[in-house]
């Protein structure tokens, strides 16, 4: 059966890791290839580098870090940040990215969603939404750029739709839960999973490693992702796999 | 020497950082001249069956590839492989036809595509057990030619051979160690 997989996921900037990262023994912490390589080596089941770099001279360098780690990693790797058009697409999957994460961009222009995942498949085409519960409104809404900005898209709504346009899969952010080390928003990705027949990757919350025991136990989701508590050796994925195979949930062990 | 099918379709660069890892020679071509000077054939690709089929016709490529079959051991990757069969719903299109059996959009019960990895089940050693990296929303059918599946609440085809023409569904380069031993099992002839 298809394994659950566990994804660490790294903030990359002008081709420099940037937060949050403090393992022991990396010569080069800012250097995304020697943490990909750190990553790969505790059996990481696929990589995303989150671009947050602001000029174009920064996501040039992005380019060179895919290449770079490419030649070195033999798993998926998935990019997002800044993604605006086919164009940038074309030229992340060919610098060796396997999916390619869209956010922002697919608010703006939907559109990009279907056309995108027609160029080059629905496979490659990952939709991430930051999603935030509104208290006046009663209900789960989307937010852009980050999380900082909300909007009117009603977060179950635009659920359905990025998976009708062509998405093959989605990356959801909980932002009432990123950062807070709580868990995840399991009512919130039990609800999503229900809607769509893709994968969903699950994002904000995991604070140990019994929050991913939780998720996998209570949701369909297919993959749990996080950062600070990878970068910051909290939980070791090698650690997190071993309990998660005691708890009776497939994994891929090394 | 091997020689990748250069049709313009989908994510090589990993599969030439694969053959650069162990060390094997290759081009680049999506010439008949340049391929039959090349010991493997690789098929590479990822995206839509018909698009696919179409970029090949348009190319005028069609032709040269089943010859190429004939003569030289083929290794179709991925989308490579579902084109090495006759037939596929994703845009109701023709393939190669150089294995039999056709291919069809997943239907399992479980989300698709079928993202992840996967273990294979195998008669062939190099193969059984072994966890993969899938990324795919067809799938082929009717093939007597299938030699690994993987579970997923019905059996995927991952491995088909017939004599010197190797099919892979899933993507041996992005499959960490165990992948590359794969592709280099199925570069020195295969798992029959």
């Amino acid at each position: 059966m298809i394994k659950k997989r566990i994804i660490p996921c790294l903030d990359v900037k002008d081709g420099r890791v940037v937060k949050g990262v403090n393992f022991v023994g990396l010569r080069d912490v800012g250097s995304p290839v020697e943490l990909a390589k750190r990553y790969n080596a505790e059996n990481a089941d696929e990589l995303v580098f989150l671009d947050i770099s602001k000029t174009q001279d920064g996501h040039d360098l992005m380019l060179d870090v895919i290449r770079e780690t490419a030649k070195e990693l033999f798993i998926p790797l998935t990019i997002g940040g800044g993604i605006k058009s086919v164009n940038d697409i074309r030229q992340l999957l060919n610098a060796g990215a396997d999916k390619v994460s869209i956010n922002s961009a697919a608010i703006n222009n939907p559109d990009l969603i279907r056309e995108a995942a027609d160029t080059f498949g629905s496979q490659c085409i990952c939709v991430a939404i930051d999603v935030k519960y509104d208290e006046a409104r009663g209900d789960y809404y989307v937010h852009t750029h980050g999380g900082s900005k909300s909007t009117d898209i009603k977060a179950f709504d635009w659920v359905k739709r990025t998976a009708d346009l062509g998405a093959g899969e989605l990356l959801i952010t909980s932002m009432d839960h990123d950062g807070v080390k709580e868990g995840f928003d399991i009512k919130f990705l039990k609800e999503a999973v229900g809607l769509v027949d893709i994968p969903i990757i699950a994002s904000g919350g995991a604070g140990n490693i019994n929050h991913f025991v939780e998720l996998f136990k209570e949701t369909d989701i297919s993959a749990g992702l996080a950062a600070s508590i990878f970068h910051n050796q909290e939980v070791g994925i090698n650690d997190l796999k071993e309990t998660l195979d005691q708890e009776g949930i497939e994994v891929r062990l090394s | 020497m091997i020689g990748i099918v250069d049709y313009s379709l989908g994510n090589i660069q990993n599969i030439k950082n694969a053959l650069e890892k162990f060390d094997e020679d290759y081009i680049l071509s999506s010439r008949k001249e340049d391929l039959m000077s090349c010991d493997t054939i690789i098929l590479p690709g990822v995206g839509h069956f018909g698009e696919a089929m179409k970029t090949i016709e348009r190319l005028g490529i069609k032709e040269d590839l089943i010859t190429l079959a004939r003569e030289k051991p083929m290794i179709g990757i991925c989308l490579g492989m579902q084109l090495l069969f006759e037939h596929s719903t994703e845009g109701d299109a023709g393939g190669l036809g150089l294995l039999r059996g056709t291919v069809e959009r997943i239907d399992a019960g479980h989300p698709v595509p079928h993202l992840g990895w996967n273990t294979l089940d195998s008669k062939s050693a190099p193969l059984d057990q072994k966890d993969v990296y899938f990324i795919h929303s067809f799938m082929v059918t009717g093939s007597p030619d299938i030699i690994a599946t993987a579970e997923y609440g019905i059996d995927i085809p991952a491995v088909a051979q017939h004599g010197s023409i190797i099919g892979i569904q899933f993507h041996p380069e992005k499959s960490g160690e165990a992948g590359l031993d794969i592709l280099r099992t199925a570069i020195k002839g295969g798992f029959l």
